[in-house]
């Protein structure tokens, strides 16, 4: 008996696991807090460019969204790339009032920091985006950024595909 | 003996860390931490009146990227590729040809800009062209730029202008401040 019990004292005592589900709760509500789900479904395909010599949008609810690019549902919209505006796709006429609409809902103090990003597809020809770009400057939205994904190098960029 | 098997037995909790795991992986999947990158720029304020006529700008001080619909580029009326332009552009904002910008280093060329608070970089493209390669010009303008004023903080302070102080940052950008004009778009042909 006494032989015994000396055995059991010099074994390690286990890991105690009573804590792991605290702990993945702990990552869990985390991950719950920083995920942002996806707010728009996009109604257009949007391959975005590669550039290196972007700046980061950092405050996002003064950012207002506009994706351009050949529809997903060509049966329904066509093949001729269209601007989306939100959950629908809009024409050129109807960006002025959305831009000064997104305006109004943010305060007034930082409304000279509202800019609009323009997330636009490769094969978007450029005719499309002067004319936004015009409809933007007729709604005083001066700051806008042309949406891009990382390059890894400039010489990559020189690649023509 | 008979009380104690009447009430309820205990839940176990070993499988809540299972749960709490596949949730914890649902979420890890579906997060996108996507902070939205991009060039940024300032457009001109809308005006109704044509631009002046006789504007004062003289030609050597602009320098001209036209874009036609094939994507070819014309810089100063010569055929360059895209991967030539950041050096051209370096060259005629760097050229400082009236000397008033002791921290250049061009080559003085008389047909070339005045200085860089002079150099203008008019980018013109056809509605045809695509938005790749517009994104690709715009980029090596912009390029240019942070290079010129990258070497320029080097030789200054002895570090990468991303890391000076607003002060430091801001007399660097002076010295090389942007100029950078986008045309309306105009069909100069196929």
């Amino acid at each position: 008996m006494a032989l015994i019990r000396k055995k059991k004292s010099k074994e390690t005592p286990p890991v105690s696991t009573a804590s792991l589900p605290d702990i993945v709760f702990m990552l869990l509500f985390f991950f719950m807090v920083t995920t942002t789900m996806r707010e728009v479904t996009l109604l257009v395909r949007l391959k975005k460019p590669k550039a290196t010599e972007m700046q980061k949008l950092d405050r996002k609810d003064l950012t207002t969204y506009i994706y351009m690019g050949a529809p997903k549902n060509p049966e329904l919209y066509g093949s001729e790339p269209r601007i989306q505006l939100d959950d629908q796709l809009g024409s050129i006429g109807d960006i002025q009032s959305f831009v000064i609409l997104k305006r109004e809902e943010i305060n007034e103090a930082e409304r000279p920091k509202f800019t609009v990003s323009i997330k636009a597809d490769i094969d978007v020809k450029m005719g499309l985006i002067s004319d936004l770009k015009q409809e933007l400057r007729k709604a005083q939205a001066l700051k806008i950024s042309y949406s891009t994904n990382p390059a890894a190098s400039p010489e990559e960029l020189y690649k023509t595909y | 003996m008979g009380r104690k098997k009447r009430s309820t037995p205990e839940i176990n909790a070993g499988s809540m860390a299972d749960i709490a795991f596949l949730l914890l992986i649902f979420f890890l999947v579906t997060t996108t931490m996507d902070v939205d990158k991009g060039l940024m720029v300032k457009l001109a304020p809308w005006t109704d009146e044509p631009p002046p006529e006789d504007n004062k700008i003289k030609e050597k001080n602009i320098f001209v990227v036209l874009v036609n619909s094939n994507d070819q580029l014309l810089v100063e009326d010569d055929y360059l590729s895209i991967d030539q332009l950041r050096e051209a552009a370096k060259d005629f904002i760097d050229n400082n040809g009236d000397g008033s910008c002791p921290e250049c280093n061009g080559i003085r060329s008389l047909a070339s800009s005045d200085n860089p608070q002079k150099a203008i970089i008019s980018l013109q493209n056809d509605r045809g062209t695509s938005y790749q390669m517009f994104v690709k010009v715009r980029n090596e303008i912009l390029g240019a730029y942070s290079e010129l004023r990258n070497d320029l903080s080097e030789r200054k302070y002895g570090k990468a202008f991303i890391t000076l102080n607003d002060e430091d940052r801001s007399e660097i950008v002076s010295v090389y401040p942007q100029f950078i004009s986008e045309a309306e778009p105009v069909s100069i042909g196929k």
